[in-house]
């Protein structure tokens, strides 16, 4: 399956700022066996007096630019070409918990995979005891990990309410867990906070997904936004598998990955820094569309 | 080599040491076991013995108050919010022999090289974690290893240069290192103002003693850091998190020590992954940075988002190797408590041999052998985070549960986090409370420099002291002390000279030392407040000479004083003394932040000058005595200028001040012109305006007795030679801006030097009759517009 994604970030400045340095976390990466671009652009307006591309501790790409001139916007348009393949079939069974502690301690990894990096705590996980006795009350912890994975997810779409306007980006896990509300940044990151509370390695996903028209319609452009999931490690047989708590399901082909982290402080797609006296407001748009 | 060319007597003197009571289990520095004075002290004993009573008070107070006067303090923090305090130093030193301080020495120069090395590894190979040496977690867990350094190679080949390591001497007699501090390693500017203090009290006894000279330690890392900077013309600049950092103070006195370019994050930028620094002649190269802010806090954009003190794109420019950092970002990694478990065995395996000096006994819990251990040995251990960096028994996070069964649920639950430390009991040293000395427990804070001759050791440092028997209260905040550590005996020493004379001047900088945009905008600010306090000042002392001369405060003209000149401000003194009151408040401020540019004693005289007004606020003070006063608070302020005009380098820095001086007084008297030249102006309103003006003397001596308005505005508008007239301070401010950089180089003027030069024009072609309130209204717009061109072309 390929798809054509397009997404565009602005930003208003209401005082021109100047001295811009923004790093872009936007493009969706390369997967082996998963996910394959075959044609992608990255362009910003105003051009930028210097562009820089880099790969990230996790493998991610960054696209860094300067602006010193003083402007008013500032726009990022990425467009890519991916090719999509199933994740490998999720299938019952496999490690418990108890196998999963003794793999981790066997483990010296250090490379950007390795579950270790994902075992917290990160600038936006930090333990939470109203999240893991969540975790403690909702899950069979006798059960193999990917069950337990599922298990969580589940009850967490169940007990929280998906709702734009309770929280925003600066808002913790612990407040949005506390109303029970909030996007699917705040599923993630309680969701992260749940699984590392029971030893089980996990992180933060950022990336589009499809959002399928009403039978009959028309997919309208623009409604979609930036998505982020939540990524799980059962062991070592099995490795990683990838679950959407906002939609409560096992991540197949309706989404694509821009950036794997920690947590949403690993991954944002624009962290930026100018100087500016005045206020900011920022849009993004993404239209996601089939091609065959 | 010691002299003691009078007494001969071993015996200890009486009256100091009746009171001293060794305590039990601990060794003493000054004092062995059976209770005779060690050898090394005995000439100091002699010294303090040979003083009375009211003489050492003297002398201690002299010390202190060098250290107030030089502005050596730190910052107490509460609840609600911090305040500076007087430096706390212990007047009695503590005194180490040479072969002891060899012995120390190389045991922290092997543990420098064990540290570079395991450094090096942690952000390169990580051989250590793949062969099973450390455990993975402690770095992927560990929130000060900075996973964006991973794979970045310092410019120079080095990690660290400089470190600082606490160690303690346990009851055995051997010392162990409490703890590597290796991220910022603070203070060492202090060691030198505590030394320096240290000779006001015992001056006499400096120049016989045979004590180690620590400024040699200084020159030697000055050169390293010229070493780093190699043949590039870059600047050298320390690294500052700014005024609200409690070690502020020292990362000026520093600063200014070595000659560095004191910065702060946001004087630095990044264009094309060189480091800048923005100055009022435009961006210049930085090539070495002497790092004084958290690691993770230096880059908002690759490290913590949340840091407001970080230059964005600096990790990148260290990635390039385009600029040196000492030490290393991410070095804070190198301090997290659970590796001072491994590092014996590492050196055992990197080195062939045990470590000279060993760490404080360590367990990681996240070891089942390990956790038997800590929960067996549970009476003389500690438990604590595995990943703070605080050394243990100064944490007051920690929590030990002494109960067997909690400390195994403890320790098997989240043992992989966890360390056990073995508790020691620390040696004590003489302070002196109350005319006698008392054993206080204490550790040493020693410094080690990579230097171009190899590692050094500074043949001192400072000791820190407990404020009571309690080893945990150290810290300054709970009142512990700061006491100078002398190294004797050994080889006479090189000659006494302690300021390190030349050092920061024998290699210039450049020719034209690079003035931050930040500063320079600091300095014309407190020029113009300055200014700003003394116009308001003598507004105040011409209404209330004319109310203690029988005037009614609300006849006319001083209401019209109050209501045109002063902001409205009520009849009050107190209120009328807040005009000037808050300028010199918001000068202390702008003064604050520019510490290294600033002289010691501008700001004792501005601290002076604050304190004298508050003085005035909130006594009562009798009507009759207030223009006196204020004429003592005018004589001070003119003092201050004196300071400026007498003692100020003239370099770019004295210029921004000195247009903020001239641009300040010319506004203010083209309003106060504007507003007592108004045809609505009550009767003595020109008198009003020369006495204000300063200048009743000149105008009687050139025009008549009665003021005149046209006189009056030729005097105080466009003569050139009268110090208080507009014209007089356009000119000022003219020169002063056409010596500033980048203004010189061309024959089309810049903005600001067109504009001042246009309005010093006008009003050298005006007669002093065209100077009408409009037209004074007018200029004074002009003056601020001039002073908006200046900040635009220099300052942002």
């Amino acid at each position: 399956m390929r798809y054509d994604i397009r997404l565009t970030i602005s930003h208003r400045y209401a005082q021109a700022a100047g001295n811009g340095r923004h790093a872009l976390r936007v493009l969706p990466r390369e997967i082996a066996n998963r996910q394959h671009l075959t044609a992608h652009l990255i362009d910003i307006f105003p051009p930028p007096d210097n562009r820089h591309d880099s790969v990230d501790f996790f493998g991610n790409a960054v696209c860094s630019v300067t602006h010193s001139e003083q402007h008013q916007k500032m726009v990022i348009r990425m467009s890519a070409r991916v090719g999509v393949m199933a994740p490998a079939g999720h299938h019952s069974g496999g490690s418990g918990l108890g196998q999963l502690a003794l793999d981790l301690s066997r483990s010296r990894d250090l490379g950007p995979a390795s579950p270790l990096h994902f075992l917290g705590p990160a600038p936006r996980l930090l333990p939470n005891a109203d999240i893991a006795r969540f975790a403690r009350d909702t899950c069979d912890l006798s059960a193999p990990v990917t069950d337990i994975i599922c298990q969580l997810g589940l009850a967490l779409h169940g007990a929280m309410t998906f709702d734009a306007t309770a929280t925003d980006v600066d808002t913790d896990a612990a407040e949005a867990f506390s109303k029970r509300r909030g996007v699917c940044q705040d599923f993630s990151h309680i969701m992260i906070i749940a699984l590392q509370s029971l030893g089980i390695p996990s992180g933060y996903v950022s990336g589009f997904l499809r959002t399928l028209p009403p039978p009959g319609g028309v997919k309208l452009e623009g409604v979609d936004a930036m998505h982020a999931w939540v990524r799980a490690w059962c062991g070592a047989a099995q490795g990683w598998v990838e679950y959407d708590p906002t939609n409560a399901t096992l991540v197949g082909t309706d989404h694509i990955v821009v950036a794997f982290g920690r947590d949403y402080s690993d991954v944002s797609p624009v962290i930026g820094h100018l100087r500016s006296s005045g206020a900011q407001v920022n849009s993004q748009a993404v239209d996601m569309a089939v091609v065959d | 080599m010691q002299k003691s060319p009078t007494s001969q007597t071993q015996s200890a003197p009486r009256d100091l040491l009746t009171a001293y009571r060794q305590q039990a289990g601990a060794r003493d520095e000054m004092v062995d076991k059976a209770g005779n004075v060690k050898p090394v002290w005995q000439p100091f004993l002699d010294h303090l013995q040979g003083l009375g009573d009211q003489d050492i008070a003297h002398r201690f107070a002299r010390g202190n108050q060098y250290l107030h006067d030089a502005g050596v303090r730190f910052r107490q923090y509460n609840d609600t919010a911090s305040e500076d305090r007087d430096w706390p130093l212990s007047p009695v030193p503590v005194i180490l022999d040479q072969d002891e301080f060899e012995r120390i020495s190389e045991g922290l120069i092997q543990r420098a090289e064990l540290l570079d090395y395991v450094l090096r590894d942690l952000y390169g190979p990580a051989e250590l974690v793949s062969s099973g040496q450390l455990p993975a977690t402690l770095l992927t867990q560990n929130p000060a290893w900075l996973r964006p350094m991973v794979g970045v190679e310092p410019a120079s080949g080095h990690f660290l240069n400089l470190l600082s390591f606490e160690i303690g001497r346990g009851p055995d007699g051997k010392w162990w290192v409490i703890s590597d501090l290796v991220e910022a390693p603070s203070t060492a500017g202090f060691a030198i103002e505590n030394r320096v203090a240290m000779t006001k009290v015992f001056p006499n006894f400096f120049t016989s003693a045979n004590i180690q000279r620590i400024a040699g330690f200084f020159r030697d890392f000055q050169q390293q850091l010229f070493e780093l900077r190699g043949k590039s013309d870059g600047q050298i600049a320390l690294l500052s998190p700014g005024q609200g950092n409690q070690n502020y103070a020292e990362h000026a006195y520093i600063a200014r020590y070595l000659g560095l370019l004191l910065v702060e994050g946001e004087d630095l930028i990044v264009q094309d992954g060189n480091v800048m620094v923005r100055t009022v002649a435009g961006p210049k190269p930085v090539s070495v940075i002497w790092n004084r802010i958290p690691s993770a806090l230096t880059d908002p954009l690759a490290l913590d988002q949340t840091s407001l003190i970080g230059t964005p794109g600096l990790v990148d420019a260290l990635a390039r190797q385009r600029v040196n950092m000492v030490n290393s970002i991410g070095a804070a990694v190198l301090e997290t408590r659970a590796l001072m478990a491994f590092l014996p065995k590492i050196a055992r395996q990197h080195f062939g041999e045990a470590l000279k000096l060993p760490n404080i006994a360590t367990w990681w819990c996240g070891e089942q052998s390990k956790r038997d251990h800590v929960i067996a040995n549970r009476d003389r251990m500690i438990v604590g985070s595995a990943f703070s960096t605080e050394p243990m028994m100064a944490d007051t996070q920690t929590a030990s549960p002494q109960e067997a069964g909690k400390m195994t649920e403890l320790l098997n639950r989240s043992g992989r986090e966890l360390v056990g430390q073995e508790v020691i009991t620390l040696s004590t040293t003489p302070t002196y409370e109350y005319g006698a000395l008392v054993a206080r427990p204490m550790c040493i804070r020693l410094f080690v420099a990579r230097t171009p001759q190899g590692w050094q050791v500074m043949p001192g440092g400072y000791a820190r002291v407990s404020a009571g028997d309690d080893a945990t209260a150290f810290a300054m905040q709970r009142g512990g002390k700061v006491a100078d550590v002398w190294i004797t005996g050994g080889n006479t020493v090189e000659t006494p000279s302690l300021l390190v004379s030349g050092s920061g001047s024998t290699q210039r900088l450049s020719a034209r030392a690079a003035l931050p945009s930040r500063a320079a905008d600091n300095l014309f600010w407190l020029g113009r407040y300055v200014e700003r306090a003394e116009h308001n000042m003598r507004l105040f002392r011409a209404c209330f000479a004319r109310i203690n001369d029988g005037g009614n405060p609300d006849a006319p003209l001083l209401r019209y004083l109050r209501d045109h000149l002063m902001g409205g401000v009520a009849a009050s003194s107190g209120a009328m003394a807040a005009t000037f009151e808050s300028p010199l408040e918001q000068a202390l401020v702008a003064a604050r932040r520019i510490g290294d540019r600033f002289s010691p004693d501008g700001m004792m005289a501005l601290h002076d000058l604050v304190a004298t007004t508050d003085g005035l606020k909130n006594r009562h003070v009798p009507l009759e005595d207030i223009p006196k006063e204020i004429s003592v608070l005018l004589r001070k302020i003119t003092g201050f200028a004196g300071l400026v005009h007498e003692n100020m380098y003239r370099s770019d820095g004295w210029r921004f001040l000195s247009v903020g001086i001239s641009l300040e007084r010319a506004s203010n008297m083209a309003h106060l012109l504007a507003k007592l030249l108004s045809p609505d102006a009550p009767d003595g309103a020109l008198d009003l305006a020369l006495e204000i003006g300063d200048s009743v003397v000149s105008y009687r001596a050139r025009f008549s007795i009665l003021a005149d308005p046209v006189a009056v505005a030729d005097m105080l508008g466009v003569d050139d030679q009268n110090p208080r007239s507009i014209r007089y301070h356009l000119s000022r401010a003219k020169w002063h801006i056409s010596d500033l950089p980048g203004q010189s180089s061309s024959h089309v003027l810049s903005e600001v030097a067109r504009k001042t030069l246009l309005l010093e024009t006008q009003l050298a072609a005006s007669t002093p009759a065209e100077l009408t309130p409009k037209v004074l209204l007018k200029i004074q717009r002009d003056i601020w517009s001039i002073a908006d061109a200046l900040t635009q072309a220099h300052l942002v």
